[in-house]
């Protein structure tokens, strides 16, 4: 472990791009913290402080000397990876007769700057969906492999954060090269750095740095104690999947679906959420036409969609199919939980409908014993 | 860098032959114009089939598996992708990506009697399966088709299904649900026919597809019969974008209809097919 100055951060952000690296991280855009290109350190959002809660995001100055005193925004880093739109392939019509041209699947190094715990569970999440499938998204694999990533230990969990229950957080145990924690051992800012790859060391050689001391373990081991004692929300995985099935019917689907304008954010800024469909484009002389993949959601009637209707036509059995595949069905089909607590659902949903809640509700229903058959849906939206 | 093998990029073929069906349905055959060997595919598979400027839609395999360099779908046009299939012709180009998918399980079949229940376009993805039972005739006890269609000008396959019809090691049972000009058969569900129909329950597999109220009544009146629900096998179909598990919307619960399917054995399926809007 070493420990390295604020302006080390700089050198950092310098060491990364010296090496091919596009570096990517937390910048100030539009009043939220994104995820976009830190071309200098100054790109880097720091001392800012968020508030969030059930439907709500506001980013304020901190004032408190801290650098890293807010939370992952809307953005998630499957923007980089699993990219919101990614050409599959060209196809052009002449007389011979078709052409297929295949598309490049990598535009070199990408290197994530400041990925939170949760996120880097998000991360492994999406490598078994996309690389250890029968099948590999060889556009995921190709921006995968070339990856670096500098992690960053939560020390300000926002409102919606409930990554402790999901045991993913406010520590990164595992899936980075680098990872900081911020330290404030006499009232000024320090960066306590664990290596996690060999490319890391080597990184990590070329900055200055001292041998982190006891004290300043004893920092990090007290600043990620006190963030996860101010980790508020918790959702109970007991038996989930278990809830989910006897739940089917619960009348609780209908209370959220009132409640659910069917948005689709949720899914957007969701750092598991995978689904894509795939959209074809022509040009007007009818000679080339690019197949583009883009993110698509449970959440839209067409998803389904088959000769005859949508299999999901009602805004309740969308809203459970969400949750259902998210926190039970996915631990059939890939081992573990779609959610690792980021709270982003929580957050950025327009009517602040909560995941945690939603659970807990199930279960109360469950308690009273009006869990099931009460239900007065006729599967009309 | 390029994708060597995205699974994503399809092959193009050509096709060979267009047959009309009935007013609203179709058989393609297609053979690869990309230098390729068609892939062998076994009964039950389907692909992912590519029109030019207009998109891409999952079709089962409808021809014989013992002769895999044609491919042959059949397909009901009902959407953009297949309506201008439709309108496709000899010597036009497909894009085809596949084979993929779960199996008939033709194998565990042997030594025993075979039904086969078909509704309407249902039969397209179950005649590999039938090619199968025939090209190895003796491997099994009795083999009986039940297909019901909406009314006589719905019979897919017509002259196959006389030529079937007239085999003795082969029991065929069509019936509609509207008799129209000259039909002299039986009228009414395909389920109807089950109770009657001549295999032994104890020692049968079932292979049906069709629509899935028609499904779900079909199992009802085999599982009266006697058929064990282990030996009840069903083919699903659910929207798809990518048939390899990554677009997600082939889901009902947690199975992908896309790599866990599209046939699943009735125990798998039970508690979710009469799940409403899972």
């Amino acid at each position: 472990m070493w420990t390295i100055q604020p302006r080390g951060l700089g050198d950092l952000l310098e060491a990364l791009r010296n090496r091919g690296y596009r570096v990517v991280g937390p910048v100030v855009r539009d009043g939220a913290i994104c995820y976009e290109d830190l071309g200098s350190i100054e790109d880097l959002a720091l001392a800012w402080l968020d508030e969030q809660e059930p439907g709500n995001y506001r980013l304020t100055g901190s004032g408190n000397g801290d650098l890293f005193s807010y939370s992952p925004g809307a953005h998630t880093w499957k923007k980089f990876l699993h990219k919101p739109s990614v050409t599959l392939w060209r196809a052009t019509k002449d007389q011979k007769g078709l052409h297929l041209k295949e598309e490049p699947t990598a535009e070199g190094k990408v290197a994530l700057f400041g990925a939170r715990p949760c996120e880097l569970a998000a991360i492994a999440i999406q490598d078994r969906v996309f690389l250890e499938g029968p099948f590999v998204d060889s556009f995921y694999a190709a921006a995968r492999k070339e990856m670096f990533v500098v992690a960053l230990n939560c020390s300000h969990p926002s409102k919606s954060c409930f990554c402790v229950s999901m045991k993913t957080g406010p520590r990164a145990a595992t899936g980075f090269d680098l990872c900081l924690t911020e330290i404030h051992p006499n009232g000024e800012a320090e960066l306590v750095v664990e290596v996690g790859s060999e490319t890391g060391g080597l990184i990590l050689a070329d900055l200055q740095r001292r041998e982190a001391t006891e004290k300043d373990l004893e920092a990090v081991r007290k600043t990620l104690e006190e963030a996860e004692q101010r980790v508020e929300r918790s959702l109970d995985t007991e038996g989930i999947q278990g809830l989910f099935d006897r739940s089917f019917e619960s009348p609780q689907w209908d209370d959220v679906a009132r409640r659910c304008l069917g948005c689709a954010n949720c899914t957007m800024v969701c750092p598991t959420c995978f689904c894509t469909t795939v959209v074809e484009s022509s040009d007007l002389a009818g000679a080339e036409a690019t197949r583009t993949r883009i993110w698509d959601s449970c959440f839209t009637k067409d998803f389904t969609y088959i000769h005859g209707g949508s299999v999901r036509p009602s805004g309740y059995s969308r809203y459970r199919q969400w949750i259902t595949h998210k926190l039970a069905n996915w631990i059939e089909q890939f081992g573990t939980s779609g959610c690792v607590g980021c709270g982003r659902c929580i957050t950025w949903c327009p009517v602040g409908i909560d995941i945690t809640a939603e659970v807990e509700a199930l279960r109360a229903r469950e308690r009273t014993g009006s869990g099931s058959g009460g239900s007065s849906h006729e599967g009309n939206a | 860098m390029i994708a060597a093998a995205d699974p994503m990029v399809p092959n193009l073929h050509r096709i060979q032959k267009v047959t009309q069906e009935t007013s609203d349905t179709f058989t393609l055959a297609l053979a690869p114009s990309c230098g390729r060997k068609c892939p062998a595919f076994r009964p039950g598979q389907f692909n992912m089939l590519y029109v030019f400027g207009v998109g891409e839609v999952p079709i089962s395999i409808s021809g014989d598996p013992a002769t895999p360099e044609t491919l042959v779908h059949t397909t009901r046009a009902v959407g953009a992708v297949t309506a201008a299939m439709k309108k496709m012709r000899p010597g036009d180009q497909l894009g085809v990506r596949g084979p993929y998918g779960t199996e008939w399980p033709v194998a565990e079949a042997h030594d025993r009697d075979v039904v086969i229940v078909a509704g309407g376009i249902g039969l397209a993805p179950l005649r590999p399966a039938l090619y199968s039972l025939l090209n190895h005739r003796e491997r099994y006890g009795r083999v009986v088709l039940l297909y019901g269609t909406r009314s006589p000008e719905d019979i897919l396959y017509r002259t196959e299904i006389q030529k079937w019809r007239s085999q003795f090691d082969l029991d065929v049972h069509v019936t509609v649900d509207r008799a129209t000009g000259k039909w002299r058969g039986n009228v009414g569900v395909v389920t109807s026919l089950i109770p009657k129909a001549p295999f032994d329950p104890y020692h049968a597999t079932a292979f049906v597809c069709g629509p899935e109220i028609m499904m779900r009544y079909t199992i009802l009146a085999l599982l009266k019969r006697g058929v064990e629900k282990d030996s009840i096998h069903l083919s699903m179909e659910r929207n798809m974008k990518c048939a390899v598990g990554f677009c997600g919307h082939c889901q009902i619960g947690p199975l992908f209809v896309c790599r866990d399917g599209p046939v699943f054995g009735y125990p798998r399926l039970e508690k979710l097919l009469d799940k409403r809007e899972l």
